[in-house]
């Protein structure tokens, strides 16, 4: 415990300084060492950098990483990998049902159908939202999540408030801070990602979108949907969308 | 272990928030830590569960108020310091080097090789499945408690679903185990069950109606009722 500072300092309190004040080195932070009460976090931006620089350079040294690598690890998931994918094999399955079948089945298989699937969705599972059940997916552990399929978390589904409070109480979770009100006769399902069985969700089909083509049912598919914290909205609502 | 990491059920965080148009990235360091994900783990260097424990043991305080990419940047840092794979005294001198130049950028390299061998694991990925020569102790319907277990080490039964009765609603291969995989202690692989826990067992009489949660538990977490 980080001892009580005498009471006549409290009448002067310091200055605040722009710099965390004694700077541990790097080991001693995690060699076990007393809560960093008072220490600036998060730390700062420039600190994450250099020391992202740091390690990236050592390594580089090593044949470890290189720019190119860097580089194009990040463009895959800027923009070839993102609920894009997701929402095409979303719409393959409300036009085929014989590919539905497939992919509440075994919905690793059914992806590679389509060409989609590799890290981080070695073994996934897609679950079926109907009228009498809605599905949503968390990892409160982690953050665990099909990249395949949806790309990499956006940083809500991260953070602590949505991983703590959706499997306690995700009625009011979803209602809350998503606007999405599930009647009680409808059963939730809530599915934490914590092994490496990567959960997502076949949305329900909108009712007014008999006359659109496949192309035009993925464009309705928003990624929230196959979070399961939305509905996928008719061919009315805005399509695209980054939700 | 018991960590800051271990949210599920944890009160007072606030609301979630969302951001429009969210980037992939917020900054070029968060890039730069992702790279480094497949520098590590990608290579093999540092398996998952090392890389997730490494989460799990930043402290408390910390964990909770930084930014996910610096949940990443604390857990290659220490596996790497761990493992021997940098030294403390270089990996200072090279942060030093760094510091206070936001401009200064690592040499740029390059390596086809290992920029490829990157992108095929992308896109074939890297499966913790390994098959036993045993069946599944459970089958789906199955009654099952959850152990009552606080490990100090790695774990992937969060604890608001121990010492909870279910019942198993998928039977799955079997996959590597975190609690050893994490340490060290070798791959110990068994079968993962989805296991249902009605919203009124985790959370008491108060809770949600008709809601449940699935949780993916391994056969060591599971006690047969």
């Amino acid at each position: 415990m980080k001892k009580r500072r005498p009471a006549e300092a409290k009448s002067k309190p310091r200055a605040r300084k722009s710099r965390p004040r004694a700077r541990r080195s790097i080991g001693a932070r995690y060699r076990g060492s007393p809560l960093p009460i008072g220490e600036q976090y998060p730390l700062p931006e420039s600190e994450l950098a250099a020391r992202a620089r740091a390690i990236e350079s050592l390594l580089a040294e090593k044949g470890l990483v290189s720019s190119d690598m860097i580089d194009q690890v990040i463009n895959a998931y800027e923009h070839d990998i993102g609920p894009m994918l997701g929402a095409k094999v979303v719409a393959r399955a409300w036009i085929d049902p014989a590919f539905k079948r497939r992919l509440l089945e075994n919905a690793t298989a059914a992806c590679a159908e389509l060409g989609i699937g590799g890290m981080q969705g070695e073994h996934m599972i897609c679950v079926e939202n109907t009228p009498q059940v809605h599905n949503v997916v968390c990892c409160t552990l982690c953050s665990c999540y099909p990249w395949p399929v949806l790309g990499l978390p956006p940083t809500w589904y991260k953070h602590p408030q949505y991983r703590a409070r959706l499997v306690a109480d995700p009625r009011a979770l979803l209602r809350d801070d998503f606007g999405l009100a599930i009647p009680d006769d409808v059963e939730v399902r809530v599915w934490d990602s914590s092994s490496e069985i990567r959960y997502w969700v076949l949305p329900q089909r909108p009712a007014d979108t008999e006359h659109l083509s496949e192309r035009q049912l993925a464009a309705l598919v928003s990624r929230d949907s196959m979070i399961g914290v939305d509905r996928t909205r008719g061919a009315q609502a805005r399509p695209g969308g980054s939700r | 272990m018991n960590g800051a990491h271990d949210l599920g059920g944890m009160q007072g965080l606030g609301r979630v928030e969302r951001e429009d148009g969210e980037p992939v990235f917020h900054a070029p360091w968060e890039k730069t830590v992702f790279g480094l994900l497949f520098g590590t783990v990608g290579s093999g260097l540092v398996n998952l569960d090392e890389f997730r424990h490494g989460i799990e043991r930043m402290n408390p305080v910390h964990y909770l108020a930084s930014r996910y990419y610096e949940h990443w940047l604390c857990t290659i840092e220490r596996n790497l310091l761990e493992k021997g794979i940098i030294g403390e005294a270089d990996l200072e001198a090279r942060i030093r080097r760094f510091r206070g130049r936001p401009g200064a950028r690592p040499k740029r390299t390059k390596n086809p090789q290992l920029a490829e061998r990157m992108l095929g694991l992308i896109r074939s990925g890297g499966s913790t499945r390994m098959p036993v020569d045993r069946p599944p102790r459970f089958k789906v319907g199955d009654r099952v408690l959850t152990r009552n277990i606080h490990p100090t080490g790695h774990t992937r039964l969060p604890r608001y679903a121990r010492a909870k009765h279910g019942q198993i609603a998928r039977v799955y291969d079997a996959f590597v185990f975190p609690d050893t995989s994490a340490h060290q202690r070798g791959p110990n692989p068994q079968h993962v069950y989805s296991v249902r826990f009605d919203g009124r067992e985790l959370w008491g009489r108060e809770a949600a109606p008709n809601a449940s949660v699935y949780v993916d538990l391994w056969e060591d977490y599971l006690e047969a009722v």
